[in-house]
């Protein structure tokens, strides 16, 4: 069963095409990467996935009752609205006190749960973001350029608190990145968006092809070669610091 | 008790803080200041319009002020900015208005009674509607309360909770043009904004959840109603400037106390 199957999507915003005869589905469980360069159309492809825009052509199929967790790309916290980060994670759905700080503590920031939203740095902004996604189970994490804003080790950090939630909870997870040394390490297929699907497919073979390489250049190969390592160390220690 | 004008005039006064608190929260976390001066200007149309139809005022400005917040949400966004239509449909409404007014041969109107309110010609049916009115603001706020404070924080975040921001919006329009119609008669049209907006504004500064915010701007504003009243009657000043003076005042100590706690 597919979690969600976009056929034939075409995105018009007045006259301007941004996405057009795009095809593609995610399965249970898999992280599937969408990289592209700017105006390629990869916010809005995912904004139609949440319902967000309408699309011109084309069909987007949720799974029935799909539990979507959505980690926005840096939004802005106006400081106008107080709010606690713990209101704001159990602000939807029922979500009582114990299930919040431990969403939190998945996300490594559970001393945050009295902090208010606006005064968070970029990181523990994301985290918080990331354990409101978490909670209620969902089937699918969608994230937009999640790591926008944070510096390497962070955005190593964020990806790795990633990969273990999937591990635990067994979620599906679609995201935008630009970090393309971890979407090549990290992925199980890769969507290479240009205002149409350019390549598709597992990292190796989307790092491979001619379209990739004329989108993104040789370098990334290198990139592909170099991070994909084990990581035995830990970085814990500068986290508090960092994040 | 409700023969005296003064205690009408004063729970005339705390309706409409309380009905104006949630709401001029929204307002000052959604910056939508302007949105709100907007409709409260295009009030004016629908006092016109209910004098010509010989309906009731509440219901003439209500459905002015809705179908104003209506037309402006769904045309915002494509060739202009949200002010910029704001600003054609305010003043244009307030103008024609005003025009429509002036051709109600026979009908003797005090224009001064809407700009400014009347709030101690104040009925016992003005109370009704008062408070009948703040009941719903309150009772939609309730209902509509984590999907609008979600749509409020990113809609997008509300779009993948299942949530319709546009929607939201809606509700929100509709809850402004109810506070809109029950505060004319309190402050005027031009003071309502004064009322959603500085209560809130001076809340902000103690507070650590919305849901605090909207208790303590209910709170702020009932004492500038009560406060504002007893000092119009001791010093025979128009009462509705004399409640806006007062939130005023509480806003300046809010910011001055708020200030010395930042620095000390």
């Amino acid at each position: 069963m597919n979690l969600i199957t976009v056929e034939n999507l075409s995105v018009n915003y007045g006259l301007n095409t941004v996405l057009r005869g795009v095809d593609f589905k995610i399965e249970l469980g898999e992280i599937v990467t969408i990289v592209g360069p700017n105006g390629s159309g990869k916010t809005s492809l995912l904004k139609a996935i949440i319902g967000a825009i309408q699309p011109s052509e084309g069909s987007v199929t949720l799974k029935p009752r799909l539990k979507i967790g959505y980690v926005p790309q840096r939004l802005n916290f106006e400081s106008t609205l107080p709010i606690t980060v713990e209101r704001f994670v159990r602000l939807t759905g029922k979500i009582d006190r114990k299930s919040c700080i431990s969403a939190l503590e998945t996300a490594g920031v559970p001393e945050l749960l009295k902090s208010q939203m606006s005064k968070l740095s970029g990181g523990q902004f994301q985290r918080v973001l990331l354990a409101r996604a978490l909670l209620g189970n969902p089937e699918i994490l969608i994230l937009d350029e999640a790591t926008q804003g944070l510096d390497q080790p962070g955005s190593a950090l964020f990806y790795r608190q990633l990969e273990a939630v999937r591990q635990d909870t067994g979620c599906a997870v679609l995201m935008i990145s630009h970090d393309l040394h971890v979407v090549m390490s990290a992925s199980d297929r890769v969507i290479c968006l240009n205002g149409h699907v350019c390549c598709a497919g597992t990292p190796a073979v989307v790092a491979s092809t001619p379209a990739y390489k004329a989108l993104f250049g040789d370098g990334t190969d290198g990139a592909l070669a170099l991070y994909r390592h084990d990581h035995d160390h830990d970085h814990s220690k500068i986290k508090s610091e960092r994040l | 008790m409700l023969d005296d004008f003064m205690v009408r005039a004063t729970l005339a006064g705390i309706g409409v803080a309380v009905a104006a608190a949630p709401l001029g929260c929204f307002v000052v976390w959604r910056r939508m200041a302007y949105f709100g001066e907007a409709t409260a200007h295009a009030a004016m149309l629908g006092v016109a319009l209910s004098l010509a139809l010989n309906i009731s005022i509440f219901l003439g400005v209500l459905i002015v002020a809705v179908v104003m917040a209506w037309i402006v949400t769904q045309l915002s966004g494509q060739n202009y900015a949200m002010d910029t239509l704001l600003g054609v449909f305010a003043h244009s409404s307030l103008a024609v208005g005003l025009v429509l007014v002036s051709f109600l041969a026979g009908i003797r109107l005090d224009l001064m009674a809407y700009l400014f309110g009347d709030i101690l010609a104040v009925s016992r049916l003005d109370l009704a509607i008062i408070w009948g009115g703040a009941a719903l603001v309150i009772g939609l706020m309730f209902w509509r309360w984590a999907a609008l404070l979600t749509a409020t924080i990113n809609e997008e975040l509300a779009y993948a909770n299942g949530l319709n921001p546009k929607q939201e919006q809606l509700f929100l329009s509709l809850a402004l043009g109810v506070t809109i119609a029950v505060a004319i008669k309190v402050v005027g049209v031009l003071l309502i904004v004064s009322m959603l907006i500085i209560p809130a504004a001076a809340a902000r500064n103690f507070v650590r959840t919305p849901e605090a915010m909207v208790i303590s701007t209910a709170i702020i504003g009932s004492i500038s109603a009560l406060l504002g009243l007893r000092g119009a009657y001791f010093f025979d000043t128009p009462p509705g400037p004399s409640i806006v003076c007062i939130a005023f005042a509480l806003f300046i100590m809010s910011t001055v106390i708020r200030f010395i706690k930042v620095r000390g």
